[in-house]
């Protein structure tokens, strides 16, 4: 792979890593409150769909959402003002971490039901088809979600009307704390696409540059109007549930395996195979820390929005 | 002038919209070549295609949700639920996607989306055909509810809907399909909001939406007869409802009277009723009162499902007891 490319990969999923991190530190001292679903471990996903897909294509996400947007381009600042719930965050501090959206560059949004934002994935794909584009959409999903009646809706929509839509099943391992294996008999989650009629595939989700390749067929095919493709992309969380949840179900030697893989780790060997110095990446790491840094101090200074105002708009509705 | 049926002022409205606006489209199950189950659609596919009235498998709560989704993306997608009990099924994406998308995001993403249904008893549909739902899309925050009574009403307020930037949930009477009335025929709108005092009177309030103002209309000639002059407002939309309308009158007559299809309990005769007593308690001479459908799953048999519901000598009763304090 290019190593530019790659650079952008490794740039985007640290981006994502240390964004949860300082999001994480935020909670602890109460400067973020509610819920926050950490994407640690998760990143090459985000990383790798994301940049197989264009600006102008959209994506609708779930409630673990932040690398989503991250990869989709937000601005970290903005996004750390609303988990903060700043006026001036991406929703002026109405949606959250569970509710962060960016119309301008076609984030539908994260969702706080579970496969609640797959009709609004079809949906984008209807008016895409009708309005003559060619954007994709993309549809990513808990593996919890399959396990919902809107999926089988929404999958089946999408296949009938040949939607411009990829589906990505992002298969951590668990729903909350309970095993994907103890509500599924099928391992492969993907083989579903079997029963609406189109292609599907699982693969491992921790090669964000492996990701990347295996989206450009699905891609192609949802763009030339062929219709959605149904993938699952097999990770596994760093943590627990949300930030409050220590994940004492998840097995300690388990877990240890797949943080061996970890995405960054991953990414740092396609790297140095492609010839990238040790200079050149500790650049990127440098950066991103500046990054996230600023992103902070930037919402932590913003405004909370003005209670006065929020009571106008909302008293005589 | 003509003189249409209410299904056919809605298949008007429709058409218009259509040809208007290349971004409205329909979808719903059977609205593309059997052209509805109640014939709103009738023939809108001859004349626009499927790409723009699209027949829908029995996924209720995922063509709502993908509906929603055009609607964000720049579409004006309006949904046929063929019953009002249906719409249970897709009640996340209604309530928790749709009434909140634009909230959420900060204003962001609007949602111009229309959800048509019908409610209401008649022809022994039994218990889950049969619901009048409207008071549960009252209470939810983000949508607006729009109720008309006749066809005039119906052209312009769907039309209306269609072209508001907010969510709105359209609920049609299934006993007012062939029911007929006069419709301009130039262009006209009725904007949301609004009420209409259907028939101006002074010695009491009567107000009621959908079927049962017609059977207001009815019972306000069976008190004229005795002497009585009333007032009967159809508010045409619940949310947002034209309070000034109801308090304005109240403080003409002094005497409410308020009537629904829908169960008394929990019912948005209860929102109106409490509405003018926190605003206008003194100008009512007596107590106010609701006469509405019983607490009550609705019955097969056709004798019973009448009993269910308000009928015009109830109204006349109701009214004569608001009257007679």
């Amino acid at each position: 792979m290019d190593i530019a490319l790659l650079k952008k990969l490794y740039t985007t999923a640290l981006t994502i890593r240390r964004f949860e991190e300082a999001a994480i530190e935020q909670y602890r001292v109460g400067k973020i409150y509610g819920y926050l679903h950490p994407y640690l471990g998760e990143e090459a996903i985000a990383t790798g769909v994301v940049a197989a897909i264009r600006p102008d294509d959209y994506i609708v996400s779930t409630h673990r959402g932040h690398g989503h947007a991250i990869a989709k381009g937000h601005d970290v600042r903005l996004m750390m003002a609303e988990l903060m719930g700043k006026a001036n965050g991406y929703c002026k501090g109405r949606g959250g971490s569970m509710h962060v959206a960016d119309l301008k560059q076609n984030n539908l949004g994260a969702n706080g039901i579970v496969g609640g934002g797959m009709g609004f994935a079809a949906g984008a794909g209807l008016a895409i088809k009708q309005k003559g584009g060619d954007q994709v959409v993309i549809s990513f999903i808990s593996d919890g979600a399959v396990n919902n009646g809107i999926f089988l809706e929404t999958v089946n929509l999408s296949a009938i009307f040949h939607l411009p839509v990829v589906f990505i099943i992002e298969n951590n391992g668990y729903a909350a704390a309970t095993p994907v294996g103890t509500m599924n008999l099928q391992n492969d989650l993907s083989k579903y696409s079997e029963g609406f009629g189109i292609p599907g595939f699982s693969m491992d989700g921790n090669d964000a540059a492996a990701i990347f390749d295996a989206m450009q067929e699905p891609v192609k095919r949802a763009r030339s109007k062929q219709g959605p493709t149904l993938i699952e992309m097999k990770t596994f969380r760093h943590r627990g549930h949300h930030v409050n949840d220590p994940g004492a179900y998840m097995p300690q030697d388990v877990l240890e395996n797949w943080k061996r893989r970890d995405p960054l780790l991953v990414l740092k060997e396609h790297l140095k195979t492609a010839g990238a110095t040790d200079a050149e990446v500790q650049k990127i790491e440098t950066e991103v820390e500046e990054l996230i840094n600023e992103a902070v101090q930037f919402a932590l200074s913003s405004l909370d929005p003005d209670p006065k105002e929020f009571l106008a708009e909302i008293s005589n509705l | 002038m003509a003189i249409i049926k209410y299904r056919d002022a809605l298949n008007a409205a429709l058409r218009e919209e259509m040809e208007l606006d290349p971004s409205v489209l329909c979808l719903g199950e059977g609205i593309g070549d059997k052209g509805g189950s109640y014939k709103v659609t009738d023939k809108l596919i001859n004349q626009f295609g499927p790409e723009r009235v699209i027949d829908t498998p029995l996924s209720e709560a995922g063509f709502v949700g993908m509906a929603g989704g055009a609607a964000i993306a720049g579409l004006r997608p309006v949904v046929e639920m063929l019953f009002v009990d249906f719409t249970f099924l897709t009640m996340d994406q209604v309530a928790n996607q749709i009434a909140k998308y634009q909230f959420m995001t900060g204003g962001q993403g609007k949602v111009p989306f229309v959800l048509r249904t019908q409610g209401g008893v008649g022809n022994g549909l039994a218990g889950q055909h049969s619901q009048s739902l409207e008071a549960m899309f009252c209470h939810i925050p983000g949508l607006k509810v729009v109720m008309p009574a006749t066809p005039y009403d119906a052209k312009g307020l769907l039309k209306s809907s269609i072209r508001d930037d907010d969510p709105v949930i359209f609920i049609e009477n299934k006993k007012l399909y062939l029911t007929e009335g006069e419709v301009p025929d130039e262009e006209y709108l009725v904007p949301l909001g609004k009420a209409d005092i259907k028939r101006t009177g002074t010695d009491i309030t009567i107000v009621a939406w959908s079927f049962m103002a017609l059977e207001c209309l009815k019972a306000a000639d069976k008190l004229a007869e005795q002497g009585i002059d009333a007032e009967v407002i159809d508010i045409r939309t619940l949310v947002p409802l034209d309070e000034q309308c109801i308090l304005d009158s109240v403080d003409k007559t002094g005497k409410l009277l308020i009537v629904h299809e829908a169960p008394i309990r929990g019912g948005y005769g209860g929102e109106i009723l409490s509405t003018v007593i926190e605003k206008a308690f003194y100008s009512l001479e007596s107590p106010a009162k609701r006469v509405a459908g019983k607490n009550t799953t609705i019955p097969f048999n056709i004798t019973l499902e009448k009993l269910c519901i308000p009928s015009v000598d109830d109204i006349v009763s109701g009214a004569l007891e608001v009257i007679n304090g």
